[in-house]
Order: structure tokens, then C-alpha cells, then sequence
């Protein structure tokens, strides 16, 4: 496949972009709502078989379906929030714990229920396949393809954080939830679209992930910890630090199964529990 | 024990309603649970054809028991506990199927494995926030069944290990295929065992750990050594799930790999909440309830069982906190509060 460093440095960042996208939603409900909500994958296996179907079934184009995949798990997102989710804030994180694990054994039971277990075949669009011979070294189309989106993405969210109202206000209510409440600032409602960029980002990402990470009701549970490792070692609340411990987490994790294949996991895993024993609040603490 | 009788009630408090949580257990066994113990000897008689599932129930709930040591009582929320619950079962099955036959060392071993695997772990999982323990936790649940998954020499990988033959127990009794024995050796083991338990955790150890739980903050501030004594907990928990697994191992002469799987893990965390974490019987009865209704449902079909298991996580969250125990003894005190 790729027979060196920097191709393989690269296919490592590829997979860190992944895990960042659908993860860093999982950073906001976590830093902004203190919610361990172990069900986010479960949005970004919505995303998946919402552009799998889309594909299969009427035939829309790849790019196409990107985007209903994030509607499609921000719109689950928005309903499951204000239905179930927000009962839930100041529960204890057992609660929220048990909560979202009910959440992610049916959406696995639902999925196998609707799609069979096995793994969806996604045809990527002949554009975005083969390789590209850039000074010597070959890179896969759809993993520049990939690195490319992450970074206009992770740009688009710092901005709407930093520069939007949306993001002032966003910012105000974790900061101190009710001062920002006595300000007028209708908290409820900003968790409530918080939620639902965050679910629809990792439904985007489930749509991105069908050829990387592939896709079947198992998803939410196999990658589970990875999500959970992105956010727990980046900082909840921030989005810089997840963005940094994908990377790292992606890099060590295909450089690691490339090298020594002895291992597999096991460097990587390790390699993120040393960071977190570091850095116990995460790379970076909070929203910023 | 019983002489020792300790609990000097302030009268000021007399009038609220549950002084007893608080303060040092005298020890002495109360009507209810000898009840229940006498329930599991006569089940032995009652129901001889459902020994298999009955020694299964009872196995389980002292790895439900055991989570609760470390959840319920120690308040460390962790999500890869069937990992010392799998080093049990390895560890016995392993010996058994190389030619250590005798059940007992085994088990013994088993819990000393896990109680190792446990204390190291213990170091990872004690440190950090809610978050960092659930990860770790999780983390370390996964690299256990990857590391027995490609051991698949050893291990049997997933397709279990077989070949787990043992001595008969004592030199006496000797394991049979209806499971009268299994039940049996189930049954002693695991009653020894929560005697045990339950005296550590009404003791001024276990005490400091529902102290640490509510405020660890506070208990440091009077002295109690927190990390010390959480990491004491972990251990205790996992040297019991060990013992367990060890239990699955011998009675079912199987060692299969999802013994280590987050779905243990998951599973044992719904039994205990779903029969009332930090209550000493509350892993037994959640044990009992999760197993029978899984068995009645299971055996319809195993997807809709996974579809069931969650809707009774989100109903048990949403409108059952306390659980069965819990929900019973509120039950209870407001008949009490009726009759007065």
C-alpha cells in the first residue's frame, strides 16, 4: 500500500480527521452540558445509513447525501434532546452513563432490525478514488478528500465559537449557566442547537467514515472508546484539544499497525492512557 | 459479632425515618435475608431442573455484587469491569485444561489473578474525573479482550476455550451435566463469599467508602486516606468478579471470550442498577430479575433481547432510580409512615 513515513503520517491524519468530526460533538454535550453521552455514536451510524440508503436506493450522489446525512442526525439530535436528554443534565454520570448505553443497544437492535447485520458496500464516486503521486509519494484521493473537509470544518466551527452571537451565547451559558439564564439568554434552547450541531457532525462524519471505518450496528459500540479517548484526552468543551488528540490518536494508531502489527491497539491505547494520566482535565480544558 | 452491638441511636434523631443507612450494622443476619438464603437452598430442591440457569443466576450476582463494591458503595462508575471477571475465568479455565484439575486452588488463584490485575489497574482508574475513569475503564475492558483474542493459541480466541476438565470437588463431588453439583458448589462459594462482603462493608472500611462516595473532599479533610481506600475497593471488587469468573469457568467448563466483552460489562452494571446499587442485596436481586427475563426473552430472539435490555436501561433511568430494592424499601417506609 504505502510503503512510507509520510504516506502513512498521512493516512493517520486522515483517520485522526475522522475521529475528530464525529467526536467533537461528543466534546461539546460532554464540556457543555457535563453530559457523557455515550450514544454519540449512534448519531454518526444514523449518518451512515442515511447516505447508504440514499446511494442504494435513489441513486443520489455521493456528495449529496453528506449533507441530508447531517440534517438527518441533527434533526434525531434536536428530537432526542429535548424529549429525553435534557431530563437528564444533572442526573449523576451513572445515570447518564446507563441512559445513553440503552440509547446505543437500540439503535444497534434497530439497525440490525432494519439493515442486517452486516457491513453496508458504499461506492465512492470515481473522483474521489485512486491515488495521487505528489513528490514521490502516493496519497489516496478520498483521504485528501477527507483532510480537506476536516479542515474547513474545524475553521467553520472555531468561527461560529468565537465570531457568530450563536457562539457568544453558546460560550456565556457554559461559562455560568444561570447568569447567562438571569441575562435573558434562553439556555435550553441554546443546549438544545448544541446538541444538534454536535449529533449532526457525527452523522456527517458516519457519512465520511462508511469507506474508512466501514458500517454496521456495531459501529456505535466498536468505536466507542476512540470517541470517548478523543474527548477524555483533548478537554471536554474545547475544540482545539479533541482536533490535536484525534490527530495523535489517528498517527500513533495507523503508524502503530503498520509497524509493529504485533500489537495492533495496544500502543495506541496505551499512548492515550499515559496523556490522560498527564493530563488528567485533558490537553486543553476548557471551550477555546 | 453479634455481642459487639453498636448502634447507639442519638434520641434527638430518633424520629427520622432512616437513621440505620448511617450507622454500624450489628452483624446480626435479619429475618428478610435468611429468608432469601433459605430461598436459594430450597430452590435447590424446588426447581432440580433449572440448576444449570440457577447456579448461572447466582455466579452472576456475585459479579454483580462485586461491581457494587466498587460502584455502588466506592462510587467509581466503570465500564470494563467484566475484565477482571474474564482474568478469573481464564485463569481457572487455563489451569483446569492444563492439567490443574483440583476446583478449589483454582478459584483461589483466580481471585488473587484478578485481584493483581485489579490493584494495577486500580492506579489508572482511581485518579481523574467521571470521565477519565469511564474511559480508562472502557479502555482497559477492550485491551483485555484483544490481547485474549490474538493469545488465540492459548485463549481459544473466540471460539472459547474448551477442554476445561476438573477433579471432583473435596475428592467428593464430582461436576455433572444436570448441574446439581455446579448449583451447589455455586451456592457455598458464593454465600461465603457475601458473608464476606458483608462484613466489609458495614465496617468502619466500608463506611469510609459510602463517606468517600457522598463527598471525597470531606473525607480527606477528616483524614480518611480517599485514594488509598478506593484503590483498596477496586481491588476487593475485582479480586470478587475474579472469583466469579472463576465460578462460570468450572461450572460451565467453558471459557468463552465475550467472558471479557463490553456487553458483560454493560449487562452487570443493568443488573446492579436495576436491583438497587449501593444495597448489598441489590446485585443478587437484579441478578435474578435480569437473568429470568432474559432467559424468557432471549429465547424468543436475541436482537429483540438487545432492543429490551435498552428500553430497560432508558425506563429504568427516566422513572426507576433507586431500583428494586430501593423502590421496595421506599414502598415500605411509607407504610411505615401510614401506620403511625
Amino acid at each position: 500500500m504505502h510503503g512510507d513515513f509520510i504516506g502513512v503520517v498521512f493516512d493517520g491524519i486522515a483517520f485522526g480527521s475522522l475521529l475528530f468530526v464525529i467526536a467533537v460533538g461528543l466534546s461539546v454535550t460532554l464540556g457543555l452540558m457535563n453530559f457523557v453521552n455515550l450514544a454519540h455514536g449512534s448519531f454518526a451510524m444514523l449518518g451512515g445509513y442515511v447516505c447508504v440508503v440514499l446511494m442504494s436506493a435513489l441513486r443520489v450522489p455521493f456528495l449529496l447525501t453528506l449533507p441530508a446525512a447531517f440534517v438527518a442526525a441533527a434533526a434525531a439530535g434536536l428530537v432526542l434532546e429535548r424529549t429525553l436528554y435534557r431530563r437528564l443534565y444533572h442526573a449523576s454520570p451513572l445515570d447518564q452513563v446507563l441512559f445513553s448505553i440503552g440509547v446505543v443497544f437500540i439503535s444497534i437492535a434497530g439497525a440490525t432490525y432494519v439493515f442486517g447485520s452486516s457491513q453496508q458496500p458504499v461506492r465512492l464516486p470515481g473522483y474521489l478514488q485512486g491515488q495521487v503521486r505528489v513528490a514521490g509519494h502516493d496519497f489516496g484521493v478520498y483521504r485528501i478528500f477527507l483532510v480537506a473537509v476536516v479542515a474547513l470544518l474545524t475553521i467553520a466551527l472555531e468561527y461560529v465559537i468565537r465570531r457568530t452571537r450563536f457562539g457568544s451565547l453558546l460560550r456565556a451559558s457554559v461559562d455560568h449557566a444561570t447568569a447567562a439564564a438571569g441575562l435573558g439568554i434562553d439556555v435550553g434552547r441554546v443546549f438544545a442547537l448544541a446538541f444538534a450541531l454536535g449529533s449532526g457532525l457525527a452523522g456527517l462524519g458516519g457519512g465520511l467514515a462508511i469507506d474508512v471505518l466501514g458500517l454496521d450496528p456495531t459501529f456505535p459500540l466498536k468505536y466507542m472508546v476512540d470517541f470517548l479517548l478523543v474527548v477524555a484526552v483533548g478537554g471536554a468543551g474545547s475544540v482545539r484539544g479533541p482536533l490535536i488528540a484525534a490527530l495523535i490518536l489517528g498517527v500513533f494508531d495507523v503508524a502503530g499497525k503498520y509497524y509493529v502489527p504485533e500489537l495492533g491497539g495496544f500502543a495506541v491505547y496505551a499512548l492515550m492512557i499515559a496523556m490522560l494520566l498527564r493530563f488528567p482535565l485533558g490537553l486543553h480544558g476548557r471551550l477555546g | 459479632m453479634a455481642g459487639s452491638a453498636e448502634r447507639r441511636e442519638p434520641p434527638r434523631r430518633a424520629a427520622a425515618p432512616a437513621p440505620r443507612r448511617g450507622s454500624l450494622s450489628d452483624g446480626r443476619w435479619r429475618p428478610l435475608e435468611v429468608a432469601f438464603w433459605a430461598g436459594t437452598l430450597a430452590a435447590y430442591f424446588a426447581f432440580p431442573a433449572w440448576h444449570v440457569l440457577g447456579s448461572q443466576i447466582l455466579i452472576t450476582g456475585l459479579f454483580a455484587v462485586s461491581l457494587d463494591i466498587v460502584l455502588g458503595y466506592a462510587g467509581i462508575v466503570s465500564l470494563g469491569h467484566a475484565a477482571f471477571f474474564g482474568v478469573g475465568a481464564y485463569v481457572a479455565g487455563l489451569l483446569a485444561a492444563n492439567g490443574w484439575h483440583e476446583p478449589l486452588s483454582a478459584l483461589g488463584a483466580a481471585a488473587l489473578a484478578a485481584a493483581v490485575a485489579g490493584y494495577l489497574a486500580s492506579f489508572l482508574v482511581v485518579r481523574g474525573t467521571d470521565l477519565t475513569r469511564l474511559t480508562v475503564t472502557l479502555g482497559i475492558g477492550l485491551m483485555l479482550w484483544e490481547a485474549a483474542n490474538r493469545a488465540s493459541s492459548i485463549t481459544g480466541g473466540v471460539d472459547g476455550l474448551s477442554g476445561v476438565t476438573l477433579a471432583p470437588i473435596l475428592g467428593r463431588w464430582t461436576f455433572d451435566l444436570r448441574g446439581d453439583v455446579a448449583y451447589a458448589y455455586a451456592l457455598v462459594v458464593v454465600f461465603a463469599v457475601f458473608t464476606g462482603v458483608r462484613r466489609i462493608v458495614s465496617s468502619p472500611f466500608g463506611r469510609s467508602l459510602v463517606g468517600i462516595r457522598e463527598s471525597s473532599t470531606r473525607m480527606a479533610a477528616i483524614g480518611a486516606p480517599v485514594e488509598r481506600r478506593l484503590r483498596a475497593a477496586f481491588t476487593l471488587g475485582a479480586a470478587i468478579a475474579g472469583i466469579a469468573g472463576a465460578l462460570i469457568a468450572q461450572t460451565t467448563q467453558f471459557v468463552g471470550i465475550d467472558a471479557l466483552s463490553f456487553e458483560r460489562s454493560a449487562e452487570v452494571l443493568v443488573m446492579l442498577v436495576l436491583g438497587g446499587a449501593g444495597r448489598l442485596y441489590g446485585g443478587l436481586v437484579g441478578a435474578l430479575v435480569f437473568m429470568v427475563a432474559q432467559n424468557g426473552l432471549a429465547g424468543i430472539d436475541p436482537v429483540y433481547w438487545q432492543f429490551w435490555l435498552g428500553c430497560l436501561l432508558v425506563v429504568v433511568v427516566l422513572f426507576f432510580r433507586e431500583g428494586i430494592l430501593g423502590g421496595a424499601a421506599n414502598l415500605a417506609a411509607r407504610a411505615r409512615g401510614r401506620r403511625r
